[in-house]
């Protein structure tokens, strides 16, 4: 038998009972479109989480002071808590191999005001390069200067959050460059508004007025204070990011005279590590999303073999009738076997076009972003084929095994 | 053409075994008509299985054309059904919801004849057993049992088998539409020299073939050669002016 004839042989035999082949059918569509769709959806919270840590800085080690012990108790008071970073640490960071910018940060919350309205925010003392390690674009004006922080300017850059307790709802579509704020009863000029961020990982940068490093330290810490909070690096790609990490502990291990590395007085936060972490719950979900659709993968398949095998009991007579004139054993097998495989590709067709509209449907609603991979597609399209000829199997190898004196007196 | 010798088939083993048939012997020789007659259980059935290579017996051979084929597996025996046999049966004949002209092609397609080719046999062998072009495109389920019949015929000998086998073809039909597939068959028979062997319980239906053998018990109780054996043709034009009753006829 030719593949013309087998594939003509397959369309006339499922077109005989349409309604029976389409609701067989429909178990594949159902199954395959929802491992399509879930695993879309897996996806693309992956990606989500995954650029949303990247927005808040690609590349980026944070260096965080440790924990302040008190001299004899050795009671903690936790990680964050010591002044261990200075000045000078950030200026010599500068000097690490593959380090593109380093920032360093002391911010606190404090009371700001205009004139009409008051908040409570954190003010944060960044340099220049903050805006390249942390991805700030700007709405309105420009991010903080070196020159105003050789000047000791005291000028402030207010997120949008900010923007609005302050200035109302509206806020954004008018002009804040140049307006006067309060901040903690000092009064500071108004030269930048960032663009929105969205709320991501640790506080909104959208709820934070950034002011030049020099002025917080010389106006919020006191005393001429040269601790910082934390030292923001950017690594110049991902992969020197390891080696900039080693290179950065050693310094400062090395700075602050401890020859232990378990002593340390300082942590780094490495976002690779933190996106990968995350990473891997979020492959996780979508494996799970994937393992529950394929349940229904199965049922379908099942759903094909069931009804493969009510045929070859109704047509006994038909596969009598065809061995008598002369098909073979192989004949028959391949006839019902490429029937349950046209019933599962015809399915799998369906099911990934319809799981991708649900994908595309979910991302038009803003509900969640879906994200279709092309993996996806083609194992739901190896596992509907498989299915097909696994549930199609035994149906066929039963159909091509009937005696056609038993197939053909078959009542 | 056909030669049996000393053919038993027993089915199951020990105390449930059932002799079908026990020692048969005939031969059949080419462009002859045979009727194999006999009542419900006397194992003509059996033998049409045996004969249609359907099954294998239990002991003593079947030559068809000069090879044994008492001893083949079953995929060589639907080879050779595929190429020397044309089966009519007596209901349950085509595909449904297939055409006519596919019904007829399907032998073709499993002996993988090219696609033109195909058509045009089909065409040809409907012709010749007397269907008319405007029912070849008509689903198998919108004919009447005597066209049934007729695409079952034509469908048995498209292959240009050696040898036609009709297990009560006339079974389900009426007298008339009865006369006229024996007549079919009678003309395939005489004009174009076609070997066949018909199955019937019916006397009436059996005086159509040129030699009767009639079994009985699993034993070929009589060879006999029917000299003028009756004509259906000649028959179903006599019923149709009115000069002959139809209902003195068992056929």
């Amino acid at each position: 038998m030719k593949t013309q004839d087998l594939l003509q042989e397959t369309y006339l035999a499922l077109s005989a009972n349409k309604a029976r082949s389409g609701l067989t059918v429909l178990g594949i569509v159902i199954g395959i479109a929802s491992v399509i769709a879930l695993m879309a959806i897996g996806q693309g919270t992956q990606n989500a989480v995954s650029s949303s840590i990247n927005s808040l800085g690609a590349n980026l080690l944070v260096v965080t002071p440790g924990a302040a012990k008190q001299i004899g108790f050795g009671a903690s008071s936790g990680r964050g808590s010591a002044q261990s970073l200075t000045v000078s640490d950030e200026n010599a960071l500068m000097q690490v191999q593959n380090v593109a910018a380093v920032s360093g940060e002391y911010s606190g919350r404090y009371q700001v005001a205009v004139a009409a309205a008051n908040t409570n925010t954190t003010v944060d003392g960044v340099d220049g390069a903050y805006a390249q390690i942390r991805n700030i674009d700007m709405n309105e004006g420009s991010f903080i200067t070196s020159s105003q922080a050789a000047s000791l300017g005291k000028v402030a850059v207010i997120g949008s959050t900010v923007a609005t307790d302050l200035f109302g709802a509206n806020a954004t579509s008018t002009n804040l460059v140049g307006k006067a704020i309060r901040i903690n009863n000092m009064q500071f000029t108004i030269t930048g508004v960032m663009a929105t961020k969205g709320g991501s990982g640790f506080g909104s940068q959208d709820d934070t007025i950034f002011i030049p490093l020099t002025t917080a330290l010389q106006y919020f810490a006191g005393n001429g204070n040269q601790y910082l909070s934390t030292i923001d690096i950017e690594a110049t790609t991902q992969q020197s990011m390891t080696q900039v990490q080693n290179d950065i502990t050693n310094l400062l291990l090395q700075r602050h005279h401890i020859s232990d590395p378990t002593q340390a007085d300082f942590s780094i936060l490495n976002q690779q590590e933190l996106v990968s972490a995350v990473s891997s719950v979020t492959g996780t979900f979508t494996t799970l999303l994937a393992a529950i659709a394929g349940i229904s993968l199965v049922v379908g398949g099942i759903g094909i073999m069931n009804m493969m095998l009510t045929t070859v009991t109704e047509r006994m007579r038909e596969i009598g009738l065809r061995k008598a004139i002369g098909a073979t054993r192989k004949d028959i097998n391949t006839q019902f076997l490429a029937e349950a495989i046209a019933l599962t590709f015809v399915g799998g067709g369906i099911g990934v076009a319809l799981g991708w509209g649900i994908a595309y449907l979910v991302t038009a609603t803003g509900i969640m972003t879906a994200q279709v991979t092309w993996s996806s597609v083609l194992l739901a399209f190896g596992v509907s084929a498989g299915i097909g000829i696994v549930f199609g199997w035994y149906p066929a190898r039963r159909a091509s095994n009937l005696n056609p004196i038993d197939a053909l007196r078959y009542e | 053409m056909i030669e049996i010798k000393d053919i038993t088939k027993t089915y199951g083993s020990g105390d449930s075994a059932y002799t079908a048939l026990r020692g048969v012997s005939f031969s059949v020789d080419e462009g002859e008509f045979v009727a194999i007659m006999g009542p419900s259980g006397s194992g003509k059935s059996t033998l049409m299985h045996i004969l249609g290579c359907l099954d294998t017996p239990s002991s003593g051979t079947y030559h068809l054309d000069g090879k044994d084929v008492s001893k083949m597996t079953d995929d060589e025996l639907a080879e050779v059904r595929k190429d020397k046999i044309g089966f009519v049966f007596q209901s349950f004949n085509l595909l449904r919801r297939t055409t006519v002209l596919r019904n007829v092609v399907l032998p073709l397609i499993y002996a993988n004849v090219p696609s033109p080719e195909r058509e045009e046999r089909a065409k040809q062998a409907l012709l010749s057993s007397g269907l008319t072009e405007e029912y070849f495109n008509h689903l198998s389920n919108e004919i009447s049992g005597g066209q049934i019949q007729r695409v079952a015929i034509a469908r048995a000998l498209v292959n240009n088998p050696s040898l036609i086998l009709a297990d009560e073809p006339t079974g389900n039909l009426d007298s008339r539409t009865s006369l006229v597939v024996l007549g079919t068959l009678q003309k395939l028979n005489r004009e174009h020299n076609r070997t066949i062997v018909l199955i019937t319980h019916e006397p009436d239906v059996a005086e159509h073939a040129g030699r009767i053998i009639r079994v009985s018990d699993g034993r070929v109780i009589s060879i006999e050669k029917n000299a003028h054996p009756r004509d259906a043709t000649e028959e179903t034009r006599l019923c149709d002016s009115g000069q002959l009753d139809l209902t003195a006829l068992s056929v």
